[in-house]
């Protein structure tokens, strides 16, 4: 189990196998049946650019952080009632760390930067 | 090769036949579960949807939104020029069954009241990282690995657990793509007891 004694580049690591959970509906540079997570950190929700997203999302008010995030995804129709993202979440804390930590990571990358 | 020499006996006409009859009679079952469940269409009352059913609607169409973005996928591969035989006749089966899943899902949201989904203009796939019939083979297994995943943090969500067990139909069958496109790429079929 990770915590936060691990290294952050074991984190990252730990983390790029968790975000492979979201690779049905998500990538990093695109839209797909869910929005991009480039750019994700600071980002108000439901705010990129020509993605179609559910009411509920535009409605809810969140500037994604590692916080918000970590809220998210334990439960997304917890917090955001209406979701389109029909999913469960993730409900190990350590996991939930190791995908921010692998985010934020990866919005640094050239992927993203491009 | 021996992954060619593996994938061949996976697509041979008979066991091909074979596993599409039994693919066909699993999805005939979920069928069953899903269109002529009572349960299930007692959600939908003179056309209008109550919460729980709208929430049922919600998830059935985010599976159908990636279902049909996976048709594209794989219809992106077939066209690649880059899978040979028997990779290629892999690609094809299994993107039927998605296109099973896809028009199975559309249906049950139709009969749930709700308004389903539709394919997108144009979707974007990273095809210019797609060099090679692993790269595509690669690609593959990486959504269909998604998908597992999808589908697994669905399940629980339904409120209506005969929907719930149609889901978990499709998840066997995303898990089963999975395996065979690992072991096409000379890797572990099956590299864990427990998927997440």
């Amino acid at each position: 189990m990770a915590s936060t004694n691990v290294p952050l580049s074991a984190q990252i690591k730990a983390g790029e196998a968790v975000y492979s959970r979201c690779l049905a509906c998500h990538a990093l540079a695109y839209d797909r049946t869910g929005p991009r997570h480039c750019g994700l950190f600071g980002r108000r929700a439901g705010s990129v650019k020509g993605f179609s997203y559910s009411e509920a999302m535009k409605k809810s008010d969140i500037v994604w952080n590692a916080k918000t995030l970590d809220r998210f995804l334990t439960n997304p129709a917890a917090m955001v009632p209406g979701t389109t993202m029909t999913y469960a979440g993730v409900a190990n804390p350590d996991e939930r760390r190791e995908l921010i930590a692998y985010l934020k990571h990866v919005n640094d990358t050239p992927e993203c930067k491009q | 090769m021996s992954f060619l020499n593996q994938t061949d006996e996976l697509v041979q006409p008979n066991a091909r036949r074979s596993f599409l009859g039994q693919s066909g009679l699993l999805l005939s079952g979920a069928a069953v579960a899903l269109l002529a469940g009572r349960d299930a269409l007692a959600a939908s009352k003179g056309g209008k949807v109550d919460e729980a059913g709208a929430s049922d609607v919600r998830i059935l169409n985010t599976a159908l939104g990636a279902e049909l973005e996976a048709i594209a996928a794989y219809q992106v591969g077939a066209e690649s020029g880059l899978l040979q035989k028997p990779a290629l006749d892999l690609a094809v089966t299994f993107q039927g069954h998605h296109k099973a899943h896809a028009d199975l899902l559309q249906k049950t949201i139709f009969k749930l009241g709700g308004q389903a989904v539709e394919a997108k203009k144009a979707y974007t796939f990273p095809t210019d990282k797609l060099k090679s019939q692993a790269d595509v083979l690669r690609f593959a297994a990486m959504l269909e690995k998604g998908a597992v995943s999808a589908y697994l943090g669905a399940v629980p969500l339904f409120g209506n657990r005969e929907l719930a067990q149609a889901a978990a139909s499709i998840l066997g069958d995303e898990a089963m793509h999975w395996a065979v496109l690992r072991n096409a790429l000379g890797e572990a079929p099956v590299p864990s007891a427990f998927m997440s």
